[in-house]
């Protein structure tokens, strides 16, 4: 897993609507990636819907918020339909997992990204990041406001 | 904006909504949530003091909102818990008159109800709940506490 200080890999992947994402777009604020496994299953649908609660207070804090996961942007859309919600999706899917591995999230042996948050700065350098100890674990939205906050407190 | 950071459960106070006798079960729901109404059958019949806090995950349960707040409105006449059950047990019905004819079958004055389940009060006393709930790390429903 990529680690605190070391620049962000940068990368260019499609949304849930077609249009291309570049982390470099997001430079001068603060983004977090959502690194979670598929679309449609079970946990990541409580993972990215308490997100999507907190979405106002996250923004708040300077903070853009985007989901990746292996899936085409097509399922992203529907995805993010059947959640109703309206965070950002992109589709890492050819090559397949080449960013969640970019940033040491990718689980060979299943075939997709485990459940990690990256918290990048405004400068493009990581400032925070948290993998779940296995992909069944959700991260709780505190964890996300506590590394907020001590960054600020830096 | 109140922050959201890590912070333990907070322990049941006067103003949490609570029922039965016996050890404090803390219990994070959504009255939305399916698997909310299968547990919460199964809970209250542990001999056990249940404090219900509001969970309410809108973007997966859209409906979750108006049925926290109609629960806290019943609640401010006395008639929480029964409003819960009653949510709960017949979760087809959960449209405004359906939340209306509740109201009357538990003898709620629905004037009162319908003016209290739309203030600013009952929603700041339901986002209340589910920030305590963000901050000990809740991230499905039903979450429990004991």
């Amino acid at each position: 897993m990529i680690a605190a200080g070391e620049p962000a890999p940068d990368f260019t992947l499609r949304n849930q609507d077609g249009e291309k994402v570049s982390l470099s777009d997001f430079r001068g604020e603060k983004v977090l990636l959502v690194f979670y496994p598929l679309d449609f299953s079970p946990v990541c649908s409580d993972q990215l819907s308490i997100y999507q609660e907190v979405k106002p207070e996250i923004e708040a804090k300077g903070v853009t918020m985007v989901g990746i996961s292996v899936d085409s942007g097509f399922a992203h859309k529907a995805f993010q339909d059947k959640l109703g919600i309206d965070t950002q999706l992109l589709a890492d899917f050819e090559p397949k997992g080449e960013v969640a591995r970019a940033y040491g999230a990718y689980i060979d042996k299943v075939g997709h990204a485990n459940r990690s948050l990256v918290l990048i700065d405004a400068e493009g350098k990581v400032e925070w990041v948290h993998e779940s100890p296995t992909p069944l674990e959700i991260p709780g939205a505190n964890l996300i406001f506590d590394a907020l906050a001590s960054a600020n407190a830096r | 904006m109140s922050t959201l950071t890590s912070a333990a459960v907070p322990p049941a106070g006067p103003e949490d909504h609570r029922r039965g006798e016996g050890p404090e079960l803390i219990v994070y729901a959504d009255l939305g949530c399916p698997h909310c109404a299968s547990a919460w059958a199964e809970l209250c019949e542990h001999e056990a003091t249940i404090v219900f806090r509001h969970f309410p995950v809108a973007s997966k349960h859209p409906r979750s909102p108006a049925l926290h707040a109609a629960a806290e409105a019943a609640g401010r006449q006395g008639r929480f818990f029964e409003l819960v059950d009653s949510l709960y047990e017949d979760r087809g019905h959960v449209d405004d008159p359906h939340l209306w004819q509740r109201a009357e079958l538990l003898g709620l004055d629905l004037e009162r109800f319908e003016t209290d389940r739309r203030s600013e009060a009952v929603a700041a006393r339901v986002r209340r709940d589910f920030e305590s709930g963000i901050r000990a790390g809740v991230t499905g429903t039903p979450a429990v506490f004991g």
